[in-house]
């Protein structure tokens, strides 16, 4: 047996008189959808605690239900940290990280190819106008440029140079509920992103067209990312193709894996 | 000494208990003591894996001695990290007031004179420290532990300054920026380790240090 494999096989023992099952059940409730529950299984193994001390303190599934709670207390700490006034700091032309990482699930010759000719925006939900905006009416709306550090959940980070449209008034004009809870982004690979309403709002989160003042390339997100200098970059959605006002979550690709939901910094 | 001992409040003196040995360390430190090493171990060995996932070094910690495991280990690794996080910043904020509040800290660890660390640390080198009087440290214990106090203090503003480099930009920009601030991140940890990897040698070395953490005496 793989050394994994036999600490994964430890940890599935339980409390006595705890039905594992229920255990699972409770803690799916949590979960909205299959790719959490998945991640459950073997998100929190205690390989260090298993190792030295040859027990099992806690129960894998029990475990993970206390830290996705703690991690949802996380939110809410984080939602009342975040500053709807404070700006992420900039930077000048020099500082940015040349050249600049691509960063994905995938490899880069698999990151999805837009067609920007065909390419239309979907927005729906809590919004007046539900038109889909072509690339060529996306571009001529007014654009600002920031240079800013995307900071990656592992740890890394890189400065780049984003340029796009304000995305607070984008959802102005077309006329968006902005007391509603939510804003979920559909990529065009299967991506996904939910964002809270007053991060939607915060000056510099940017529907971005053009990276380093160039059209952004397909490594970066073409046609449309939209950059949000307060989150980890994993929240900064590639290959934006659908944008929806919302009052519930539908959670994200990474959210739903177990990277904390806000991942505000 | 007599000066040492006007200094102290009545409630700062040893405590005789019934059984009049003297209380070496009250109840408060030996609580948030044993909180802070469950705290430290999450801590530590969760920052490991959250490490291996962008490593600073040309190294990285086994899998094995981290805890957090699905796909790269890094979402468990995190939600442990950022959980223990509270239990560290509630007890270690709770010991450090208590510690300045009833005078433990102005009482034991100083004052930390250089000539005395030198003393002590050769005494300590060549076999001639005693450990007789537990309720007194020697001048390398006193840097030791005001040393890690000091470590715990940086390690945790370092973090706050990586888990929110924009809306505490300002404790950021103290350490030189987000990727400064991992790196001084590091080194405190490595600070902490080196501090236990001697801390947990010489308790073994002399258990009664030990029994005192766990009862008191």
């Amino acid at each position: 047996m793989e050394p994994e494999e036999r600490l994964m096989s430890k940890a599935r023992k339980v409390i006595p008189g705890v039905d594992p099952k229920l255990l699972i059940k409770d803690a799916a409730k949590l979960l909205p959808n299959p790719a959490r529950r998945l991640f459950l299984r073997g998100a929190t193994s205690l390989g260090a605690i298993t190792l030295l001390t040859g027990c099992d303190i806690v129960d894998e599934e029990s475990a993970a239900k206390a830290l996705l709670t703690i991690s949802r207390f996380n939110d809410r700490v984080q939602a009342l940290l975040f500053n709807p006034d404070k700006l992420a700091p900039t930077y000048p032309e020099s500082a940015i990280t040349r050249p600049f990482p691509f960063n994905g699930y995938y490899p880069e010759e698999d990151a999805p190819e837009v067609d920007g000719e065909t390419y239309m925006l979907e927005v729906g939900g809590l919004v007046e106008n539900k038109k889909p905006w072509t690339l060529e009416e996306l571009y001529a709306l007014p654009q600002e440029k920031q240079i800013t550090r995307h900071v990656c959940v592992e740890g890394w980070s890189a400065i780049g140079s984003w340029t796009g449209t304000p995305l607070r008034d984008f959802l102005k004009r077309v006329g968006a509920d902005l007391t509603a809870k939510y804003v979920w982004f559909q990529c065009a690979e299967g991506y996904s992103n939910t964002i809270d309403m007053p991060t939607a709002l915060h000056p510099q989160t940017q529907m971005t067209f053009r990276f380093d003042n160039e059209i952004l390339p397909r490594k970066y997100g073409f046609p449309m990312k939209i950059r949000i200098p307060t989150k980890l970059g994993f929240k900064n959605p590639k290959y934006v193709i659908g944008m929806h006002v919302l009052n519930q979550d539908l959670g994200g690709y990474w959210e739903d894996r177990g990277y904390n939901w806000f991942s505000g910094i | 000494m007599s000066s040492e001992i006007a200094d102290a409040k009545p409630t700062d003196l040893p405590k005789v208990s019934s059984g009049s040995a003297v209380v070496i360390h009250p109840r408060w430190v030996r609580i948030t003591h044993w909180i802070n090493v469950i705290a430290m171990f999450v801590m530590i060995t969760s920052g490991w894996r959250i490490y291996n996932a962008s490593p600073l070094f040309a190294f990285t910690f086994p899998p094995a001695i981290t805890i957090g495991d699905a796909l790269d280990g890094l979402p468990g690794a995190l939600l442990w990290h950022f959980a223990a996080m509270w239990l560290l910043a509630v007890n270690g904020a709770t010991y450090v007031a208590l510690g300045i509040l009833t005078g433990r800290f102005r009482r034991k660890l100083l004052p930390i004179r250089p000539m005395d660390v030198i003393r002590d640390l050769s005494a300590a080198l060549t076999g001639k420290l005693s450990h007789d009087d537990l309720s007194v440290y020697n001048a390398v214990q006193r840097l030791l532990y005001a040393g890690v106090i000091a470590a715990g203090v940086v390690a945790v503003a370092s973090g706050v300054s990586i888990w929110k480099p924009v809306q505490f930009q300002e404790v950021a920009a103290v350490f030189g920026g987000y990727d400064a601030a991992r790196f001084v991140h590091f080194f405190a940890m490595a600070t902490i380790v080196g501090f236990l990897l001697i801390h947990i040698t010489l308790a073994i070395l002399v258990p009664k240090s030990l029994r005192a953490m766990i009862l008191g005496r």
